[in-house]
């Protein structure tokens, strides 16, 4: 894969020893005793505590107690409308452009309550990066859409910014195929295309963390595929957290699974654990297709 | 008769019923067209462009009325595209479905449909009474009212178009709200805000009373603002009036000069939209 390629004008060191197993990854995050009725990795890249979060009135996410293991992938499984994406939504405080949505309680990261209002929420946006369900090219050339969100933060010279887009579009999975068109619309490409360009994008800013809500929902399986081989990959050196409908890939991709209904969070566990042996009969008849 | 037969007939007569209603409309269109250019056409000769408006029963042009109206139509649309983008883009990213941004909504829908009149004696006491004299400034600013609802609704209506995601996406990476509008929301749009300000140039270029209170005219070549000006609908209006045979001549030459200026501007407006729509 391109991400074998070595990073260039990145400082965000590409390991391949961390790639580790589940197996002994699952050893290093301890489960902690059940809080409201769940279980979680004692100490995680974001901790939620608490957290509760409003549309208006009506009260989309109930007592949240959760936590993101660092450098693994965490996935949202649930029915429609359970508050998974409400959760992801509220990691990134992307939220915070709707009038009258609000969260409650803490979201910790590396001891800082994201919540806090004395978080600069563009900050906070620049370590937390979000793929959507749709892919969202900038109307701009493809080179110019990976160059946007490091302008905000760096000031690189063009050689750099080179530099710094073709490590990006590498670890995006994308190079070899846009290599020779930078200059070209990022929204000529191919659906599965412009979704590995918008997660290139979200890595070209360094994050340490990456939140995808459903980024293979509107692609063909060949698409899919590739987009969650990245997403392995993804983890050696991000922590990532993808919501998604469909259980096989959250099987796919996922070391830890949560399970959400009703805007609560009803079990969550090693993803093994949950599709074999799940602790609550909610989750099972979940995972086995008998409610949804 | 069976219920497919009745289905045949009602659709038969509705499709001839609403082919017969287009081509009356159609044919009233092309009345206009068809006998302005056999009497325009005849009209218009090089001197049109070179000569001032006569005296009547001397020859003479338009050059004096065409550059009153391209800088009067120019002032209106560089005071009123600014306000209108503005406004728009308040409307659509910031005031939203707010109790202000909603009233600013019907204001600027009434406006949209004020008498142009009235815009012009408006101004004519805002501005002619005032300062003691018609000028082309007034003109503009009379114009640039009529401009700015017109380019307010379409910078809105184009920004609503473009899709919520996109403004997450950009905002997902850390982007401030300015930012997000300028260098995401407006690329995205763009077509269509220049679509909005063509057709107002279009809009503008006809109108007649708002100019007849302002700007009023005037018989030599001028090119001060601050003074009475010409302009092709003015000299229109004097003109084909006018029991001179010569001034009735150019006032066909002159409307037949808007009229193509009008569908050119249609025309690059629509393939403006279509580029926007492929791309």
């Amino acid at each position: 894969m391109s991400t074998m390629a070595a990073p260039q004008g990145g400082n965000v060191s590409f390991n391949m020893a961390s790639a580790v197993t589940k197996k002994s990854v699952g050893a290093e995050h301890v489960m902690t005793d059940k809080v409201n009725g769940v279980r979680h990795v004692a100490n995680g890249k974001l901790i939620l505590r608490d957290l509760n979060f409003y549309y208006g009135k009506f009260q989309g996410l109930h007592n949240i107690n959760v936590s993101f293991p660092e450098r693994q992938v965490t996935a949202m499984i649930g029915p429609s409308g359970c508050g998974k994406s409400t959760l992801l939504r509220t990691l990134n405080r992307i939220y915070d452009l709707y009038p009258g949505q609000r969260a409650e309680g803490e979201i910790l990261m590396d001891g800082q309550n994201l919540l806090d209002k004395s978080m600069d929420v563009n900050q906070l946006r620049a370590k937390i990066g979000m793929v959507f369900q749709k892919p969202t090219p900038f109307p701009m050339s493809i080179y110019d859409n990976i160059a946007f969100g490091v302008k905000l933060y760096e000031n690189l010279s063009k050689s750099d910014m080179n530099d710094r887009v073709e490590w990006a579009l590498r670890k995006g999975a994308i190079w070899d195929e846009v290599k020779d068109k930078l200059g070209q619309a990022g929204t000529a490409l191919s659906g599965g295309q412009q979704q590995r360009l918008c997660i290139a994008r979200s890595i070209a800013v360094k994050p340490e963390v990456i939140l995808f809500d459903e980024p293979t929902s509107a692609l063909d399986p060949i698409s899919t595929l590739k987009i969650e081989e990245l997403i392995h990959e993804l983890k050696t050196e991000f922590t990532v957290v993808i919501v998604t409908h469909n259980m096989q890939q959250a099987a796919r991709v996922s070391d830890y699974t949560a399970f959400m209904y009703l805007g609560k969070m009803v079990e969550y566990d090693h993803t093994n654990v949950i599709f074999t042996k799940p602790d609550k009969k909610e989750t099972e008849d979940y995972i086995t297709g008998r409610f949804g | 008769m069976n219920l497919y037969a009745r289905r045949k007939l009602i659709n038969t007569f509705n499709m001839t019923a609403s082919v017969l209603t287009t081509l009356v409309g159609l044919a009233f269109l092309s009345w206009i067209l068809i006998v302005l250019i056999a009497k325009g056409v005849g009209a218009i000769n090089w001197t049109i462009f070179t000569e001032m408006t006569p005296p009547p029963g001397s020859a003479g042009g338009l050059a004096n009325a065409l550059i009153g109206s391209l800088m009067i139509t120019l002032a209106a649309v560089v005071i009123g595209t600014p306000i209108g983008i503005m406004a728009g883009t308040y409307l659509a990213e910031y005031g939203k479905q707010s109790m202000f941004a909603e009233t600013v909504r019907t204001i600027n829908d009434i406006l949209l449909s004020a008498p142009s009149i009235i815009i012009g004696v408006f101004v004519y006491t805002l501005m002619v009474a005032p300062m003691g004299h018609f000028s082309g400034w007034a003109g503009a600013v009379a114009l640039a009212i009529i401009v700015i609802p017109v380019v307010l609704r379409t910078t809105e209506n184009m920004l609503m178009l473009v899709p919520t995601q996109m403004r997450e996406a950009a905002a997902a990476l850390g982007a401030p709200q300015w930012m997000v509008i300028m260098s995401v929301v407006y690329k995205a749009a763009i077509a269509g805000m220049v679509t909005g300000v063509v057709l107002a140039i279009a809009r503008i270029t006809g109108e007649t009373a708002p100019l007849l209170f302002t700007a009023l005219n005037n018989q030599f070549w001028s090119t001060d603002m601050n003074g009475a000006m010409a302009n092709l609908p003015v000299v229109i209006f004097q003109f084909a009036m006018s029991p001179y045979d010569d001034w009735r001549e150019l006032a066909w030459a002159a409307a037949l000069l808007i009229t193509a200026l009008v569908l050119g501007m249609n025309i690059l407006a629509r393939s403006l939209l279509r580029g926007h729509k492929q791309g």
